[in-house]
């Protein structure tokens, strides 16, 4: 490490001489990284400033004309943006909700395995789709949904018409959250597996001589004994609202599906990187960062104070 | 009373062997076919890929294939070696991970340590610490950051898939946990020893902290390997692509993409090969290594999930 560079921040109390050298090493270390994250989080912060404008990339944020709040506007008066923010609050509630009840009841049932190679055997099938990506999955899901996949020969099977699920408004968001259930089922069940066993075994024990039965022990002791686990799980998926599976609906969705597929993520893609109105995507991408952040700090505050949680 | 009998997670009541209750048994039963039939229901979409791929195309086409190839045939993967565009796709991919993966490592061991100091020993940890954590509570969005990459010149250049997510702040919050909880005598020594912070970091915080390391470097992988909106937005032109972006077209244009690169032998051929049995086999190809790998590696992922949210 060349000893010519200056530290990132003066070092200005008085200190014992020769400590503000150790100090030093700190901040080149942290340099590569700072230097980084001011290029690619802090300056596209900065760059905001082009939902204020009508942004032209010839003229850059420099030369832009300002425009005020005209963008803004607009974008409140695109029906596709309402659109788009109620797809976004009705698709991420219940990819919450399933992706929290699906897994807990499973991790309930599994729990009860008493063979390990068969628990570990389901396992590591249900984590299989975590590990793989929405460009394999929205595939595999295209496949499986598709005319002639496995879903339809068995509709098929027993007499009905095929469905084009993912060109039906009717059952686009289902195959939405059942998918992406699916796919977060492995996380979610080990987190609740490991809270299941810091349960105290004692509590079982007491409830068995006073002879109460399996599933007011679940009631009582197992889900209980969950519970902060299963609100710090809840509150945190809040921060997360608005993203609704960005990728996963990238990958999934069609035009025929806009009325109840399109979300705010998928919304700002279209409009800035393929219709090139960047101005305007801006402003959406702005908004969501705003209500992101207000999210955020209501899911970490509701998660200290229900659970004492910190990131820290 | 069942109620005694129906605990299989204390060791001590299973190894007494007592005898089950007719209702026990009964839930047993119910309890395993529902999550083997889940089990199945979790990997029967690949099972089902890999016997498309395997069949000869117009079983595919017609949708007579569910679980067991139809008309066996290698002539997918034989079509496929024939590609250049595939393996193309999969050496941008390879060099990705590797890049990325030195970057992203190399970065997160500078983060993690500095800050896993004491406010005492390193006072500008509180404002560096915020500085990282705040862009993960906000951030300009697609489009400035997108005009940012494009503007520093990135666009089809293979950093522009490395240097954006160079530095992961989570990972580095679970590394600097870890080495918190490295004994600090162990540095004190090294410290009266002479050492440096880099020597002491090198030689006595990253040997102890390899399980943790191992966990961050595999997340870093496959999230590596995984990830395919980026490719599809900084790269232009499809030599670029990575594989799973390559994947994530390919999917998304399903009728055509491959259509087009067949010439006349293809078409000759295409009795035994269609689109939709070479699209399948390159999804199978894809999901292929980690899909060999993941079983073994698991248990560090799940460590790192667990730690990352029960925490202590």
């Amino acid at each position: 490490m060349s000893s010519t560079s200056k530290p990132a921040r003066p070092v200005k109390r008085k200190r014992k001489p020769g400590e503000w050298k150790l100090e030093i090493s700190f901040h080149l270390m942290l340099l590569p990284a700072v230097v980084l994250v001011i290029i690619f989080a802090y300056v596209p912060m900065a760059g905001i400033i082009m939902a204020f404008q009508d942004f032209r990339p010839i003229l850059s944020f420099e030369n832009s004309p300002f425009v005020g709040l005209d963008n803004f506007r607009f974008m409140f008066q695109l029906p596709t943006f309402s659109r788009a923010m109620r797809n976004t609050v009705i698709i991420a509630f219940w990819r919450t909700t399933m992706g929290l009840l699906v897994p807990l009841i499973l991790a309930l049932l599994i729990n009860e395995v008493v063979r390990s190679w068969f628990k570990r055997t389901v396992q590591t099938a249900m984590f299989l789709p975590f590990f793989l990506s929405w460009a394999v999955l929205g595939g595999v899901v295209r496949e499986v949904f598709s005319l002639q996949g496995p879903v339809n020969q068995l509709i098929m099977a027993l007499g009905n018409d095929p469905y084009m699920f993912l060109a039906s408004n009717n059952w686009f968001r289902f195959v939405l959250v059942s998918t992406a259930t699916w796919q977060g089922l492995g996380v979610n069940m080990v987190v609740f597996l490991a809270a299941i066993t810091n349960i105290d075994p004692g509590l079982y024990e007491t409830a068995d001589i006073d002879g109460c039965n399996k599933l007011k022990q679940v009631w009582y002791i197992t889900l209980p004994g969950m519970m902060p686990i299963i609100v710090l799980l809840g509150t945190l998926a809040i921060g997360g609202l608005l993203s609704a599976g960005f990728d996963q609906v990238l990958m999934l969705y069609g035009p025929l599906v806009y009325e109840t597929g399109d979300v705010i993520d998928t919304l700002i893609y279209r409009i800035g990187l393929q219709n090139r109105q960047f101005s305007v995507a801006a402003a959406m991408g702005l908004m969501r960062s705003v209500i992101g952040l207000a999210l955020v700090g209501a899911a970490y505050f509701l998660a200290y104070k229900f659970t004492n949680y910190r990131i820290f | 009373m069942s109620a005694k009998i129906l605990r299989p997670i204390g060791a001590k009541i299973r190894n007494n062997k007592i005898k089950s209750s007719v209702s026990r048994k009964i839930f047993v039963a119910c309890n395993t076919t529902f999550l083997a039939l889940f089990t199945f229901l979790c990997i029967a979409p690949m099972i089902h890929l890999l016997a498309v791929s395997l069949s000869t195309g117009h079983y595919a086409v017609a949708g007579m294939v569910s679980f067991w190839p139809r008309g066996f045939t290698l002539a997918a993967y034989d079509f496929l070696t024939g590609q250049s565009a595939f393996f193309a796709a999969l050496n941008v991919s390879l060099l990705r991970v590797f890049l990325g993966t030195v970057v992203n490592m190399v970065l997160v061991v500078l983060v993690a340590y500095p800050l896993s100091k004491e406010v005492e020993v390193f006072r500008a940890r509180t404002f560096y610490a915020w500085f990282f954590v705040f862009t993960t509570l906000f951030g300009g969005g697609l489009i400035p950051t997108f005009m940012v990459v494009s503007r520093i010149g990135l666009i089809n250049s293979i950093w522009a898939l490395v240097l954006p997510g160079a530095v992961n702040v989570w990972n580095a919050i679970l590394l600097l946990n870890f080495f918190r909880g490295i004994p600090k005598e162990l540095e004190e020594a090294a410290r009266i020893d002479g050492a440096n912070h880099l020597i002491t970091m090198v030689r006595i915080y990253l040997p102890l902290s390899l399980p943790s390391l191992a966990t961050i470097l595999l997340f870093t992988v496959v999230g590596h390997w995984n990830a395919w909106f980026d490719g599809m937005i900084y790269m232009t032109t499809p030599v670029n692509y990575p594989l799973q972006t390559y994947l994530a077209l390919l999917v998304m244009e399903a009728d055509t993409a491959t259509r087009n690169l067949m010439t006349i032998e293809d078409i000759m051929r295409l009795q035994y090969v269609t689109d939709t049995t070479v699209r399948i086999a390159q999804i199978f190809l894809a999901a292929l290594p980690i899909m060999m790998v993941y079983p073994f590696l698991q248990r560090f992922f799940i460590k790192g999930i667990v730690v990352g949210s029960v925490k202590g």
